[in-house]
């Protein structure tokens, strides 16, 4: 049952059971909903990126006439098992993490010994950082060690990460940075 | 994870978050759930008002909260017990000594699905704070003298009545008569009579029809004994039996949203994805790597499944990562691997960074400045680079430290640094894995902001501008760069959804999504990213969108335990409560019947998806033992595999105001790894003569870690940093609440408000008195309130003031309990 298919079984008359379940009544906060700023927005399914939990959400979305989409309202999915339609008070305010005005909007760089950031295309950073990589990696490569043992390892570099990666970035960041021979993975748990 | 690894065969939190809701008893030690994890707090509350749950005739289950500052957890909980921060190892000790005096274990449990039975090896011994085989020289152990006693057939010999000198029951009981409860008092500051009081309530739980769950999170983990701090809490649920069951388990709260999931996935250096060993260097080939890192069969009734499959797991893994390239005939590029050089963990990179040997650092969502111990030192070893990427949505302490942390001159620092925008979490799909092993599809919900991209993407454009590079110029050893698979329909952007089937993984010979792990082979014919996350995305499709939830308990959750089968996926097989055959006893009828895991109904195991082949009778004589992930097929009390000793044992942190009081000449964790005396660098404790006051780092509900500084709700409800101090300590030193103060260690120093409450207190140790004050974490120069006070935010780092040093076994560094001195601003 998907959460539309809940909400036409709540207004179907099963109101009563619902509304002992999860301490509110669904059918009418539906009704008064529709008539709110979530009226005709599209609904998706997110979950909170704090504290692992994981506690589903529902965020809310609208289309402008220019195409721009604008997000409406991130509220608990009252449907899952792990939440139940809470959200603590970071995840009430996930609104204001996904839309900010603190953002950092286009690439930075800062040239050693600068008392300053400048701006810098997407083209240039990227070749700017393989170069950088690439440098590194032939410099501090290590394919024998003292030993005599294979290794094949980038010693100089080091990748941390991970905290609020989706798995499949996690799992592909983990592949690519062993596939440039980095041995220093971390991430937040261990910090 | 290393602990519950150690005796349980891999690191997770075995239960899940609504599972909670079927304990008796809660002892919650090192976490403040009711704060840091509010939401997953109902199901602890809503066991509480159970009247069916709760120690002898039930009336609610008992919450025991052990931690040193009295938080919104402790206020709920049935009892509250302030301890001295980093000391759990003697309290847990203090209640196996308690459980196994009394004969409150669950006897036919430790009989038979723990290594209680099995006999040690006569070279095995402790005295004086030492095991057997310790190198003060090295500052190592040779644990080989922690083995067991093998039999000609290679077995571990065995005493089923358990009155063997040598066997581990014996061994355990003679180890922890040492943990009185005046020992407890002494170093934990927990009053014997508080502390008989919790024992008596967790002495019942070793019943069979009672059950009690231990929850734990970093207050256990961030110190340099956090693994043994752990494995004590695993320990006595095994001896309880409470492992594997509903409502049981050792339950880590993970703190950020997807850390179980890159945990799972190896963001880290030690393993491969699904907890395989990473490859370390002398191992020349498959056969020297597995006889490293597979566990062997060490009881004629252990499947050993984990040792048993782990080629298959491996080479699927290769077979996903180098494609065609991974042949029998090169060992499916196992030299491909890189094999470190030891431990490349967190606090190593900055070792390496500040020796000059670091050439650079990325980091994606992470901020080195405020998140490792050490900030000053941290500090140094970020100006040592050549360069720097951060990836991030918002400006970090990190991105920039040039120009905004304590005593930098932008132009002496030679960092190139590259701030690169990224996503958040909502402008793009995947999954997240909770800390309950579950992992949920999330919808890309609006379009990235500004020029903000996806860190997959940049990580793919940066690689394959690498490997153009490497293909014009040559360079070191290109082969894995090369031949590193980005079968994407577009490399420079592979999809969540195509690597989501990838981490499932395939068969080669028919293209089709796997079903199953048992299915994987070790002759390159199948593919797999991740061994433990077959299923999650099968023919049928992607396992972690089905959203079946409450609405209809009878038909989504048939068992009525909260396992809700079909809400998302969970690893490995959808199962929801790991070392589930111990649920149930020789026979296969739940320990208690009212809250079945599994269940043999007399031709196949039905329940939770079985941790067990699913038509094994348990009155086959081979019939496997439950922990299948182990050797021993057993969860192993004693265990071999953790470097500081087979047994936890209590050491004190490395800062402490009081001598060791079970052995003064062992003062701290014999091998502990000393970073700065290791490199020749001034050592970095202090002592109490100068640094009086016991501290510990935590955080609050409003924030997390650092991000939250960038959110104006949260920013407005939690505005400034703070030092937590109880009054009489305020009062000695002439501070009134809301005075400012400096607060001071051997790293570094911080100014800010003293919050003077009785949430923190003071401790009798022995004839020492101590006060214990807390540290919030979340502050630092960058964020909404750092703008308002750009000088003072200098000093907002909790972490300047946190020792260079970690867990002995994990190096997960100690956060959580160091010296301080603090006087008024």
């Amino acid at each position: 049952m998907t959460r539309g298919d809940f909400f036409k079984f709540a207004g179907a008359g099963a109101g009563v059971l619902l509304t002992s379940e999860l301490g509110f009544d669904v059918a009418k906060a539906t009704e008064i909903k529709k008539q709110l700023r979530i009226a005709g927005a599209t609904e998706a399914h997110s979950v909170c990126p704090y504290c692992a939990v994981g506690c589903s959400m529902i965020a809310y979305t609208r289309q402008n006439a220019d195409g721009t989409v604008n997000i409406l309202q991130i509220e608990g999915d009252p449907d899952s098992p792990i939440n139940e339609g809470r959200l603590c008070p970071k995840g009430a305010t996930a609104m204001q993490l996904a839309v900010s005005s603190r953002r950092v909007e286009s690439p930075l760089y800062r040239a050693p010994g600068a008392t300053e950031w400048q701006k810098i295309s997407w083209d240039d950073m990227l070749d700017k950082i393989a170069r950088r990589v690439k440098d590194s990696r032939d410099r501090t490569f290590v394919q024998v060690d003292k030993k005599g043992n294979l290794v094949n390892r980038t010693d100089g570099i080091s990748f941390a990460g991970g905290a609020a990666f989706s798995s499949e970035e996690g799992y592909f960041a983990a592949k690519v940075m062993r596939g440039l021979g980095l041995t220093h993975l971390e991430q937040q748990a261990r910090v | 994870m290393v602990s519950l690894a150690a005796t349980f065969g891999r690191g997770a939190m075995t239960n899940h978050w609504r599972d909670i809701k079927n304990a008796d008893v809660i002892f919650i030690a090192g976490a403040n759930p009711a704060e840091a994890h509010p939401v997953g707090f109902q199901w602890f509350m809503r066991a509480k008002l159970d009247p069916a749950r709760g120690p002898g005739k039930g009336g609610g289950a008992k919450i025991i909260h052990v931690d040193p500052r009295f938080s919104r957890t402790s206020a709920v909980a049935d009892q509250y017990v302030r301890i001295r921060t980093g000391t759990d190892v003697a309290m847990f000790g203090g209640l196996m000594n308690y459980v196994l005096q009394n004969n409150k274990f669950h006897d036919e449990y430790v009989r038979n699905y723990t290594n209680a039975t099995f006999i040690v090896n006569e070279k095995y011994g402790f005295s004086d704070g030492l095991f057997n085989g310790y190198d003060p020289k090295k500052r190592s152990y040779e644990a080989t003298a922690w083995n067991y006693d093998l039999g000609a057939d290679g077995f571990a010999q065995r005493d089923i009545s358990m009155q063997h000198p040598r066997c581990v029951f014996q061994l355990m009981k003679a180890h922890y008569a040492r943990y009185t409860p005046a020992m407890v008092e002494t170093i934990t500051g927990i009053p014997q009579a508080d502390f008989l009081k919790i024992a008596e309530v967790v002495g019942e739980m070793g019943r069979p029809d009672k059950v009690m769950t231990i929850v734990y999170a970093v207050g256990l983990t961030q110190h340099t004994t956090g693994v043994q701090l752990i494995r004590s809490g695993a320990l006595l649920q095994l001896l309880l039996g409470n492992m594997g069951r509903p409502g049981g388990g050792m339950n880590a709260e993970r703190g950020h949203a997807n850390i179980q999931g890159n945990t799972d996935h190896a963001i880290s250096w030690e393993i491969l994805p699904g907890y395989l060993k990473v490859p370390l260097p002398g191992q020349k080939n498959i056969d020297d790597y597995l006889k490293a890192s597979a566990s062997k069969k060490l009881d004629p009734n252990s499947w050993n499944f984990f040792g048993t499959n782990y080629k298959k797991f491996l080479v699927s893994l290769l077979k996903a990562w180098y494609g065609d390239t991974a042949t029998k005939d090169n060992d499916f590029a196992f030299s491909y691997l890189p094999k470190p050089d030891g431990n490349s963990s967190w606090i190593t990179i900055w070792d390496q960074a500040i020796q000059g040997k670091m050439e650079g650092v990325f980091l994606s969502g992470m901020t080195a400045t405020s998140i490792g111990p050490d900030t000053n030192q941290v500090l140094q070893g970020l100006s040592n680079l050549k360069w720097l990427v951060v990836m991030d949505p918002f400006p970090t302490t990190t991105s920039e430290f040039w120009h905004t942390a304590v005593d930098m001159d932008p132009a002496k620092i030679q960092t190139e640094v590259f701030m690169v925008p990224t996503t958040h979490w909502i402008e793009k799909s995947g999954s997240f894995t909770n800390s309950g092993r579950w992992s949920q599809w999330k919808d890309q919900v609006i379009p990235p902001e500004g020029e903000a991209r996806h860190d997959h993407w940049i990580t793919a454009e940066i690689f394959q501008r690498v490997k153009s590079l490497y293909q014009k110029e040559g360079g070191k050893f290109p082969d894995p760069v090369m031949h590193l698979t980005m079968d994407y329909k577009d490399p420079r952007k592979p999809d969540f959804d195509e690597l989501a089937r990838e981490i499932n993984g395939k068969d080669l010979k028919t293209g089709k999504q796997m079903v199953t792990f048992a299915k994987l082979a070790d002759d390159g014919s199948t593919s797999s990213g991740d061994w433990i996350y077959v299923g999650s995305y099968t023919p049928k499709g992607n396992m972690m969108k089905r959203r079946m939830g409450i609405s209809d308990p009878a038909k989504n959750d048939p068992t009525g335990m909260g396992f809700y089968p079909q809400w998302s996926w969970s690893w490995p097989l959808n199962r929801r409560i790991i070392y589930n055959r111990a649920s149930a006893d020789t026979n296969g009828n739940p320990w208690d019947p009212k809250r079945p895991g599994i269940k043999w109904n007399g031709t196949k195991w039905v329940g939770d998806v079985p941790d067990y082949p699913p038509a094994m009778s348990p009155h086959d004589p081979k019939a496997w033992l439950p922990f299948i992930m182990n050797g021993e097929g057993t969860g192993r009390l004693f265990s071999n595999t953790c470097v500081d000793g087979p047994l936890p044992e209590h050491y004190e942190p490395m800062e402490s105001p009081v001598q060791n009081a079970l052995h003064p000449s062992v003062q701290n964790d014999p091998v502990v790894y000393l970073y700065d005396q290791k490199a020749g660098r001034p050592d970095r404790f202090g002592t109490s003569a100068d640094f009086p006051i016991i501290a510990t780092t935590y955080r609050l509900t409003e924030h997390e870690h650092y991000l939250t500084q960038q959110v104006p709700l949260l920013v407005a409800l939690q505005p400034e940093p703070f030092v937590e101090m109880p009054p009489g300590l305020a009062q000695e030193k002439g501070i009134k609440n809301g005075d400012l103060v400096t607060v001071k260690s051997k790293r570094g120093q911080m100014v800010v408000r003293a919050l003077v409450t009785n949430r923190v207190g003071q401790l009798t140790l022995g004839g020492t008195k101590a006060w214990q004050v807390g540290i919030p974490i979340h502050w630092g120069t960058v964020g909404i309130q750092a703008d308002k006070n750009p000088d003072r935010a200098k000093y907002w780092l909790a972490n300047a003031l946190t020792p260079f040093v970690g867990d002995a076994n994990s190096r997960t560094p100690e956060f959580k309990s160091f010296l301080v001195a603090i006087d008024k601003a």
